[in-house]
């Protein structure tokens, strides 16, 4: 077979997949597994294939017309470069070993068989964002991914904390996905094409008129889509889904998209200044913002989501200052810890019964019932916080060392500006991601108390994940950061002296502040007891999240946050704390910003049609109504007054006939 | 004898049929006053189909048949009026006309039972 048919049948695969799971749903309850897990374990072979044979050479190109479409003219088309086939193979990877996850995760769940669909669906949709050359066909794919993160937000629908982020989920998405399309629009009518190949072509000839305007509307879409302020907002609030979906979606895949597409069309962004000093201070914002957010919640998922915003940032980051084999290389490392991450968590969550750090810390031995998540949480926790020699180092270093690089003004890329910027947030921020990764840590596996009982050994689908998971983890970064640069026709990646120091030296410093801290809080663990913890411990992991969800806000009356005084956030960010906890507040600024004047207009519409057109249309019926009432009052019922009122008609007419006829 | 005479005769009739029709208040006698006016128009069938014939004009009687047929048509018609009538006076317990007033506009303007009395009305007759 050509790499043209490898590459079709990567997203094509899922696509079956997810089809023949929701047919056989109902009917084959027995199928349903296989044709979850099978699909995508092809689509990594397959996609492993295709990186094969492209091997970082020239970019295979393929396209066809299915029908003119008018004046700018939408092609299936495939372009499939360095960064297309490893993102491609790392998909799949992700998709595979969630799925595999999941059959554990959500062994009793009775809507396992849509679920497990809508995840393929999702694959699909993603793999085909990677794979396409065309920029209409990306959208597709873009969108649809849209839409399976909502249902899949929404899983558990029966609790009200899932049914609401699903919902906002898809609307702050949205939100950014209008000046999006109005963005892919304007670019394709500046080029002339929607493919990528023609579109890179033109603007490096400077044929783009107004790069701004598409940059920065561009940048809304990407901004919704990759979690970045100010529209990371639905992302901490998407952890009501299942942790199988945390994994995928909002650590390694959907939000990865956003980045992607950046990567891709980075010549663009390039075109205009403006654009990349945006993208520069929207990466800071996001990725300090984030860690000071990640450093409040309560919630174990909510610290790992605004840990991704804050990862996602340094990909906006590399790409600010426009070094996309950065960009590229983070994205991958941290596609393969991030969903190790929330794997882990998982499993954590399953064995504690609880979601809430606060109740993890009053809880002994709890790393000894899930010592598989213990260990390989360990790993992936040093790889975020980018120990050497963990992969998240080796793609840390290489954003910090092209900020530092654009810094020193050793590249007419991207302005000195957005170097400094990216650098100097990089830098806060890699402190105060050691910061809430030791926060985690010593607060999940480090809790006095009461010994947590024994629910049994997690299931081995569960396990073997995370061990898998855990290799590139572990080794991705050492090996890839010599290989990378070849894949990806772009400069060295290998860490430079200066930022190892600094970067390494600060997250050093973080961690240890930490664990100061925490030291020093320990002490009131005790005074407060226990909280909220699953009804349900014996059931599946599923079943426990879902439970742990629902019973945080009971117990701790917010979201987000519980009142812990031995939590080491407390005492580090003091002031900062509770508005950090509550993710800065943007919530009410959305709600005073567009969700009320939204229902202000709604309420407007709702006035105007209920009095003023449905007054003209009352109007419109009355009057008749009132003439058939005139009209009515002849009808007697008395026959002979009709016949009368006949005759004397007749005789009318008969008498006019007859003047007419006789001329006078 | 000259054409005025049955001429004069049936408008007479029609008249008083037309009269009959409009001030009876019998259904029956109704019934027969709409007999009356049908022969009137029969004699002048018959008046004028013999006046033509006897200006040659006109050979095949086709008046005179006509006339046949009319009588035969309102036999039926007659039978099939007084069956009305006899259903309508087994509904109601009369057959006064002016009492027969089911498909008079009901007495609230908006009354639901109004159509539905009418409709009874329409399916008895």
């Amino acid at each position: 077979m050509t790499t043209t048919t490898l590459a079709v049948l990567v997203p094509l695969l899922p696509f079956l997949g997810a089809v023949a799971g929701l047919l056989l749903g109902r009917t084959a309850p027995g199928f349903v597994r296989p044709l979850a897990v099978l699909p995508a374990l092809a689509a990594l072979v397959v996609a492993a294939l295709v990186m094969a044979r492209q091997g970082g050479g020239r970019a295979v190109d393929a396209a066809t017309q299915l029908t003119p479409t008018g004046s700018v003219p939408v092609e299936l088309a495939l372009h499939i470069d360095g960064f297309a086939a490893l993102v491609a193979v790392l998909v799949a990877f992700v998709a595979s070993c969630v799925q595999i996850y999941s059959t554990g995760y959500l062994r009793d769940d009775p809507r396992y068989a849509s679920y497990a669909a809508l995840v393929s669906l999702f694959t699909s949709a993603m793999l085909l964002v990677v794979y396409s050359g065309d920029l209409i066909v990306l959208l597709v794919g873009w969108e649809v991914m849209g839409i399976c993160s909502y249902f899949l937000v929404g899983h558990y629908w029966e609790t009200p904390e899932a049914r609401a982020a699903s919902t906002k989920a898809f609307l702050v998405t949205k939100l950014g996905d209008v000046p999006f399309l109005i963005g892919l629009f304007a670019l394709a009518t500046d080029t002339g094409s929607f493919r990528i190949t023609t579109i890179l072509g033109t603007v490096a000839t400077g044929g783009l008129d107004h790069p701004t305007v598409i940059a920065l509307l561009l940048l809304a879409g990407v901004a919704g889509k990759s979690a970045q302020f100010p529209l990371h907002t639905w992302l901490p609030d998407a952890m009501a889904g299942p942790t199988p979906v945390s994994a995928l979606i909002h650590a390694a895949t959907m939000v990865a998209a956003g980045v992607y597409f950046v990567a891709r069309l980075l010549p663009v962004f390039e075109a205009s200044r403006a654009a990349m000093v945006v993208l520069a201070v929207m990466a800071a914002v996001t990725m300090i913002g984030s860690g000071l957010a990640a450093l409040a919640q309560d919630d174990i998922k909510r610290v790992l989501a605004y840990s991704t915003i804050g990862q996602l940032g340094y990909m906006t980051g590399a790409l600010a200052v426009g070094d996309r084999g950065a960009a590229v290389f983070h994205l991958l490392s941290h596609g393969a810890f991030k969903a190790l991450l929330f794997l882990a968590a998982g499993a954590v969550i399953h064995a504690a019964g609880t979601n809430s750090l606060a109740a993890m810390s009053r809880m002994g031995h709890l790393r000894d019932r899930v010592p598989d998540a213990f260990w390989t949480m360990t790993v992936a926790l040093l790889a975020l916080a980018a120990i050497p020699p963990f992969s998240g180092f080796f793609s840390k270093e290489s954003v910090l060392g092209a900020a530092e690089h654009v810094a020193t003004g050793h590249t007419e890329h991207a302005p000195g500006a957005a170097g400094w910027t990216v650098l100097l947030a990089g830098l806060l921020a890699a402190l105060l991601t050691a910061a809430y990764a030791t926060r985690l840590w010593l607060l999940a596996f480090r809790g006095r108390g009461a010994e947590v009982p024994d629910h049994g050994r997690q299931p081995l689908s569960m396990t073997v994940v995370l061990w898998v998971l855990a290799v590139p983890s572990l080794a991705l970064g050492g090996v890839a950061y010599r290989s990378l640069p070849g894949w990806f026709a772009s400069p060295d990646l290998a860490p430079t002296l200066t930022t190892s120091v600094l970067g390494t030296g600060v997250a050093l410093v973080g961690g240890i502040v930490t664990y100061a801290a925490w030291w020093h809080t320990t002490a009131y663990a005790t005074r407060i007891p226990l909280g909220a913890v699953a009804a349900h411990p014996e059931g599946d992991a599923g079943q426990v999240e879902a439970e742990a969800i629902a019973s945080h806000r009971a117990a701790y009356g917010d979201l987000s946050s519980a009142p812990d005084p031995a939590d080491p956030g407390r005492l580090l960010l003091g002031p900062l704390f509770r508005p950090a906890a509550a993710g800065f507040h943007l919530d009410a600024v959305y709600a005073a910003l567009f969700v009320r004047p939204v229902q202000a207009a709604a309420r407007l519409v709702r006035f105007l049609d209920r009095e003023v057109v449905e007054t003209y249309v009352r109007g419109a019926a009355a009057v008749p109504r009132l003439l058939g009432a005139a009209v009515r009052r002849a009808q007697t019922g008395n026959v002979q007054t009709y016949v009368s009122a006949l005759l004397a008609g007749t005789v009318v007419l008969a008498v006019a006939a007859l003047l007419v006829a006789t001329g006078a | 004898m000259h054409l005025t005479y049955p001429a004069v005769l049936s408008v007479l009739l029609f008249c008083t049929g037309v009269y009959g029709v409009l001030a009876r208040r019998n259904a029956i006698l109704v019934l027969m006053s709409v007999e009356l006016m049908l022969n009137a128009v029969n004699l002048n069938l018959v008046a004028f189909d013999v006046w033509l014939s006897k200006a040659a004009r006109e050979t095949l009687h086709s008046g005179q048949a006509l006339t046949l047929f009319t009588i035969a048509v309102a036999a039926a018609e007659i039978g099939i009026g007084l069956a009305i009538v006899l259903a309508v006076h087994r509904n109601s317990g009369t057959s006064d006309i002016d009492r027969l007033r089911d498909t008079a506009e009901g007495h609230g303007d908006d009354d639901p039972q109004a159509p539905t009395a009418a409709e009874k009305a329409e399916a008895t007759a």
